[in-house]
């Protein structure tokens, strides 16, 4: 497979990802903006500024909006063409991507990209506010749902799939790990003293923004509580979107790719998943509240900016040509030949 | 009900005859839309036009910095060839590209058409696409053009003439190829007993003849594509037809030259390729030989053709057979190789660059077309009859500057054909790109892309320049 291939279907699966992921950000939070009463500017501003965190790009909104309300953060993190990570620039992304390699994916699965951009394109702001963000954001989520399936059902599970997936499953790893971290400014010193009704809305909305919410009330028929939120979203071995599940099928992706046998690393990639995935079969979540929660989710998002270099090193890489080089090379060749000839 | 008011006027149409009786390949298809009223046919229309939207089989329009995508207009009226009349074109283009084929083996080597005097040296030597660093060099199976996109159109008698040849890199057979997935769509019920020639073999075909001319005969060979990239305006019909020949589709970058091998840079290191279908003009193929301040192409391609371990489809140095001056010579070329008269006819050419022809070219200038001879895409054309005096005393001076790269013909009144103009039908200019494919034998895809001139009386069918597409209908029969 050709290097650039695979970093357009590494990028092309991480876009849509995490145009899902943000879009889903914005969903639950505008719905749980509705559960509170008046808010004055330091509430609005505490309860949007952690999506914005989440999503990147802080300092450019501050550069754009004056203070941070539904309004500002839903135009910005959807519609932003400088956002690099509004849905409109991933769902451009994630399309221009599969444009560039439109030869090498099935039809299904472009033209689900193609549409998801005709969508997003055709609608703006102003109209997305108007008829309720409810059925936009849907949308948008239901065309990563609907591309995940195609990918499934019609493109071969060869080296080409693996790249999507390890895309897929470090965007996912990293949306969790950041959307969890979101409250860790306003966690009190303990996490037993967190409780109230407040709270409990919070991090529901927390498991919402992760899809989580049933899964984790099969498991765990209490209360939602802080601890047992963090050691599903981080720990749980069966849930999709925890960060272990997706760093096991990271890590398996990176070894069919390579066809290096499990447990065992032939690249960096490679020992960089497989150290995570050891710490966290291994970890509890009393090591992560004892190291630190913010810390230790800190810790993993570079881990995951590490492993993301090292597959680009390791298959997508190749050191830039020197086009006068080339040149000077090539012409030289051809005076060797003239000169060879009688 | 939608032709009761067509007037074919004084043009061919080739639909009705001058008597406005229906022709008989046409009888049937005329049947199937007396059953339709306008707002299905309608319906129809826009539903092709958003699904071509949906699927993004697009083309990029230049100079709009958002990267505007549209749609090639499509018109849904096909345009249908009766099989003695395809049989005819066959043999015609079969004939011409044996010679076209020829005639470049020898003017990149014995130059014997030239030592006998049918054509003079200067005008290959002055041609702005004569490939000197190509001089001398054999390609496998003596094939040079590969892929030919010729354009016929038809005078107002309903004769058949060659208006050129694109032997570089002809584009545009996604269109006909995509039309007809169109028309399935829209009118699955025209299909069955209608007798139309299938057009589906043309990627399998293409991905043969690519790999018959492998370097030394070499059996199952590395094919790829070489585009400009995304950016180019025909990028979708490059992945289009990568995907359906299911070869890699590569860009200048992905590609490296070391030891006179060409090879592409991949996920598990370097591979070698042995046939490359470029979509890349000559000029930017390859910096270390042509334009150093190229981008797009492939240090040390030529170094590679030259040891013979590479092959690149069409050859290089095609160009000088579709110079407008050249063009004027095929049918002495056919004579002269291959012994045979011309079977298709073509358009009568003036040279700027012969004193007598340059007098008559500037006196009679807003009788005739004035074309630059290097020319593609509808542009550096006057058409005389419709052109101000302005642009006409503009090409005076143009044509007295450079009369080596002007001709002029006289224009052809291309003929017409029924094309729905919203409403009604209306008669629109139109002309026909047949692809023939040479390799063990030469293929040509029945029938060929039809495009038509959109705009009232227009006779620019360019599709930067206002035209759009039709499906053409190849009948098993005369109907």
């Amino acid at each position: 497979m050709l290097s650039r291939v695979a970093d357009s279907l590494y990028w092309m699966s991480r876009y849509i990802e995490r145009a899902e992921n943000i879009a889903r950000l914005l969903d639950v939070n505008l719905q749980l903006q509705l559960d509170f009463e008046e808010m004055d500017d330091d509430k609005l501003k505490e309860h949007w500024d952690p999506v914005i965190r989440a999503a990147g790009e802080e300092n450019l909104f501050y550069e754009i909006y004056d203070r941070a309300d539904a309004r500002a953060v839903t135009d910005f993190l959807t519609f932003e063409p400088r956002n690099k990570h509004s849905v409109l620039t991933c769902i451009l992304s994630a399309r221009e991507n599969a444009r560039m390699i439109r030869d090498q994916i099935s039809v299904e699965m472009w033209e689900c990209l193609n549409q998801a951009y005709l969508f997003v394109k055709s609608n703006n702001a102003q109209q997305v506010w108007e008829r309720g963000p409810y059925e936009f954001y849907k949308q948008i989520q239901d065309y990563s749902h609907l591309f995940l399936g195609l990918t499934d059902a019609t493109f071969s599970h060869s080296e080409g799939f693996h790249f999507m997936q390890v895309g897929k499953f470090l965007e996912r790893a990293d949306k969790t790990s950041r959307i969890l971290d979101f409250k860790y400014h306003i966690l009190l010193p303990s996490l037993e003293d967190v409780g109230g009704a407040v709270d409990a809305i919070q991090w529901g909305a927390i498991l919402r923004s992760c899809s989580a919410y049933e899964a984790y009330h099969r498991l765990f028929v209490s209360a939602v509580t802080p601890a047992k939120v963090h050691e599903f979203l981080i720990f749980d071995d069966h849930f999709p979107r925890s960060i272990k599940s997706c760093v096991r099928e990271l890590d398996q992706n990176l070894h069919s790719i390579s066809g290096c046998p499990p447990n065992k690393h032939s690249n960096q990639a490679e020992r960089a998943s497989g150290q995570i995935l050891s710490d966290l079969k291994y970890g509890t979540i009393e090591e992560a509240i004892e190291f630190g929660l913010h810390e230790y989710l800190e810790n993993l998002q570079k881990k995951f900016v590490e492993i993301g270099k090292a597959v680009y090193d390791t298959y997508m890489f190749h050191p830039r040509l020197d086009l006068a080089t080339e040149i000077a090379a090539q012409q030289q060749q051809q005076q060797q030949i003239h000169s060879k000839l009688p | 009900m939608f032709f009761d008011n067509y007037q074919p006027e004084s043009f061919f149409d080739e639909m009705f005859s001058a008597d406005g009786e229906v022709r008989a390949h046409y009888r049937g298809i005329l049947g199937r839309m007396r059953e339709m009223n306008i707002d299905t046919y309608n319906q129809k229309g826009q539903a092709v036009d958003l699904s071509f939207l949906r699927q993004g089989i697009t083309f990029t329009v230049y100079g709009d910095d958002a990267g505007t995508e549209k749609v090639f207009p499509f018109d849904l009226m096909p345009r249908i060839i009766p099989a003695s009349e395809w049989a005819f074109l066959e043999r015609g283009l079969t004939q011409r590209i044996a010679a076209l084929n020829l005639f470049l083996k020898d003017v990149y080597g014995a130059q014997r058409i030239i030592k006998e005097g049918v054509v003079p040296a200067e005008y290959i030597l002055s041609g702005k696409h004569f490939c000197r660093e190509t001089m001398g060099l054999s390609v496998p199976r003596d094939i040079y053009i590969h892929v030919c996109g010729t354009d016929l159109i038809r005078d107002d008698s309903g004769n058949y003439l060659v208006l050129e040849d694109n032997a570089r890199c002809p584009s545009g057979v996604s269109y006909l190829l995509e039309n007809r997935q169109a028309m399935k769509r829209a009118f699955p019920n025209f299909f069955p007993g209608a007798g139309v020639r299938s057009v589906e073999n043309y990627p399998e075909a293409l991905l043969k003849s690519l790999q018959y001319v492998a370097p030394q005969e070499k059996e199952n060979p590395v094919c790829v594509l070489l585009t400009p990239g995304h950016f180019n305006s025909a990028y979708f019909e490059h992945c289009f037809l990568a995907r359906q020949m299911g070869i890699e589709i590569v860009e200048g970058s992905d590609l490296v030259v070391r030891d006179f091998k060409v090879y592409m840079r991949t996920t598990n290191g370097l591979q070698q390729v042995d046939v490359i279908y470029r979509r890349i003009d000559d000029d930017f193929i390859d910096p270390s030989v042509f334009r150093p301040d190229s981008m797009l192409g492939v240090p040390g391609l030529v170094n590679a053709l030259r040891a013979g371990n590479v092959n690149v489809a069409n050859a290089l140095g095609t160009g000088i057979a579709d110079d407008k001056l050249i063009y004027a010579y095929v049918p002495d070329m056919i004579r002269f190789y291959l012994g045979e008269d011309p079977i298709i006819g073509q358009v009568e050419t003036f040279f700027a660059s012969k004193e007598e022809h340059l007098s008559h070219i500037l006196e009679n200038m807003e009788e005739l077309v004035v074309k630059a001879a290097n020319e593609a895409g509808g542009y550096g054309i006057l058409i005389g009859p419709k052109a101000s005096k302005a642009e006409l005393s503009k090409f005076r001076d143009l044509v007295r500057a450079d009369p080596r790269n002007f001709i002029a013909q006289p224009p052809i009144m291309l003929s017409r054909h029924p094309t729905w103009c919203g409403e009604r039908f209306e008669g629109r200019h139109i002309d026909l790109r047949p692809y023939i494919l040479s390799g063990e034998k030469t293929r040509i895809v029945p029938g060929g892309l039809t495009r038509v001139a959109l705009n009232k009386g227009s006779l620019v069918v360019n599709s930067s320049q206002g035209g759009g597409s039709k499906d053409t209908w190849v009948l098993h029969s005369d109907g």
